[in-house]
């Protein structure tokens, strides 16, 4: 088993694991961000080089350090491979320029863009300080094309990532969509304005880490950080059914997949489920979905009482010496 | 028992003297006190014909500007709502009609726009979130009302008027440096430790 370390933390690893998976198996704040790479989808990454990290071992063999930063999805590790990412900061400043080159043609449009608030370029231009541009051009647009009922396709916001593709052509069968022309013109499109009705297309809103596919059901709905999410299951025959609704109140303004850590789905689900089961009778509500607090999606929302555990010592230290006249009951805050 | 302060008046029910009875001194004393009154400057003034000096950074009631064509700023973005602390600001938004590219500024708008003028506190974090510079507080005092309903003010009260000469001034705190200020984002809510060590080597440079 090949032994890496990442900024100081050793880990075996099986053969043929990439250091992006090698740093999710540790965790952290050392694991690379990823724009295109998505663990689920076969062949993806190495487009955006957000991932980017510097080797500065490459193997026990060969300790020579590579001569430039790696795509951390499609290097592979080697025994005894020493690896920098936070530690390095010539990777910072270089996933900073990275950072500032995937918002070059980004319209920037996030008081309007339904994605704000979960948005992933969002976070990683917050991240490295690059939420202002610096060009001065004009820049690139399209036509717009409508690929449907249920998807709303804003091309000046994609990032070409390939990761819709990649769902299309894993997930489906017999697609309709894919990136025509080539490069600064490349573009997601359809195949002669082809509407996407698959059943499994849905996913391509999910897996898109920016807001270039997003729901048209929920198309100027409300934002993000206003709907608070709770995680619901129904019995389908299509999907498992395990799915994150978004409520306003007692409305379900939109449904999406569940997403891990990093962003990523967890169950693909059906359109059926996501786009035409809006009623709270559809669904088995699980209960309210864990967010992280530094999201901008738990501003706001206020969960129960948490237990605190007080110290009985400083309990009594509080109170002079005297025991809490609390009880044993409920009002004790060590019973909460 | 132990007295804690000696500022306590021990009470006595003795009983009072005939004058005392008769409460004539201590009628003259208030009469004495009310004339004095009749001759000193008033502590109010008759608004709305008189006004007092409002500071200039005072901040009242909240305008929705439009820009130089006279198109809606606001694109309904939620962070004034978000960043509200007495949670005031509700919004819906709606999606631009062809043909309403005068009216609306972007391609999404505010359909309903309301602040809560009860609730709100008029901190001014709702103009400082603000990406469009469309809400600004202005020095107008919020009119009174006596119910509850009329405290909520919707687009009709808030939006400033299309006519050249009606648009509302909020040059008074937003100046240019203002402006300006805002728009560094060395010194934005998204500020990094590395934006504001560049400014300030900017400025250790100049």
């Amino acid at each position: 088993m090949p032994k890496v370390t990442i900024d100081g933390q050793t880990i075996d690893v099986p053969a043929g694991t990439t250091i992006l998976q090698a740093a999710r198996m540790i965790g952290g704040d050392i694991v690379p961000p990823a724009m295109c790479y998505y663990s689920k989808l076969k062949t993806s990454g190495g487009y955006c080089r957000t991932c980017i990290v510097q080797v500065s071992q490459g193997s026990t063999a060969d300790p020579r350090p590579m001569p430039k930063p790696v795509a951390s999805c499609r290097t592979n590790v080697m025994d005894g491979m020493v690896v920098k990412n936070i530690t390095s900061p010539e990777v910072l400043e270089a996933r900073a320029g990275v950072v500032e080159f995937l918002l070059l043609n980004h319209p920037l449009d996030c008081p309007i863009c339904d994605q704000a608030g979960e948005c992933h370029l969002q976070d990683l231009g917050y991240e490295h300080g690059k939420a202002d541009t610096r060009y001065e051009f004009e820049r690139r647009t399209f036509e717009k094309i409508d690929i449907g009922n249920y998807i709303q396709l804003h091309m000046t916001r994609c990032i070409l990532c390939y990761r819709c593709v990649k769902v299309a052509d894993q997930l489906t069968d017999g697609r309709v969509h894919g990136v025509i022309n080539r490069g600064e013109v490349s573009e997601i499109s359809t195949y002669i304005q082809n509407a996407i009705d698959n059943d499994l297309s849905g996913n391509m809103i999910d897996v898109c880490p920016v807001g270039a596919l997003t729901d048209k059901t929920f198309r100027f709905k409300n934002r993000v950080w206003f709907t608070k999410p709770a995680d619901a299951n129904c019995t389908c025959t299509k999907c498992t059914g395990k799915v994150r609704l978004w409520f306003k109140g007692d409305e379900i303004l939109r449904v999406t997949a569940r997403k891990d850590e990093y962003g990523e789905v967890v169950d693909w689900i059906c359109n059926e489920c996501r786009f035409k089961k809006r009623k709270l009778s559809d669904w088995v509500i699980e209960g309210p979905a864990k967010v992280n607090r530094h999201s901008v999606i738990s501003q706001n929302h206020y969960e129960s009482l948490r237990a605190i555990q007080f110290d009985t010592r400083l309990q009594t230290a509080v109170l002079n010496g005297h025991k809490s006249k609390l009880g044993e009951g409920p009002l004790n805050p060590n019973n909460l | 028992m132990e007295r804690l302060t000696n500022r306590s008046k021990i009470v006595v029910n003795k009983q009072m003297t005939l004058a005392e009875k008769m409460y004539l001194p201590a009628i003259a004393n208030g009469m004495v006190i009310t004339l004095k009154h009749l001759f000193k400057k008033p502590a109010t003034i008759s608004y709305p014909e008189e006004k007092r000096y409002i500071a200039p950074v005072y901040r009242g009631q909240h305008v929705l500007k439009r820009d130089e064509a006279g198109a809606e700023r606001c694109t309904a973005c939620g962070l004034c709502a978000v960043s509200c602390p007495a949670e005031a600001i509700t919004m819906t938004a709606a999606e631009r009609r062809k043909g309403d590219e005068k009216l609306y500024r972007e391609e999404k708008y505010a359909a309903v726009y309301e602040i809560n003028m009860l609730r709100c506190i008029f901190c001014g974090l709702c103009e400082e979130a603000c990406p469009k510079e469309a809400i600004f507080l202005t020095d107008r005092i919020v009119d009174v009302s006596g119910n509850r309903e009329d405290m909520i003010y919707g687009k009709d009260k808030l939006t400033e008027p299309m006519a050249a000469d009606k648009r509302i001034d909020v040059s008074v705190r937003q100046t240019q440096e203002v402006l300006d200020f805002k728009q560094n984002k060395a010194f934005g809510h998204n500020r990094t430790h590395l934006d504001l060590a560049k400014y300030i080597q900017q400025k250790n440079h100049h």
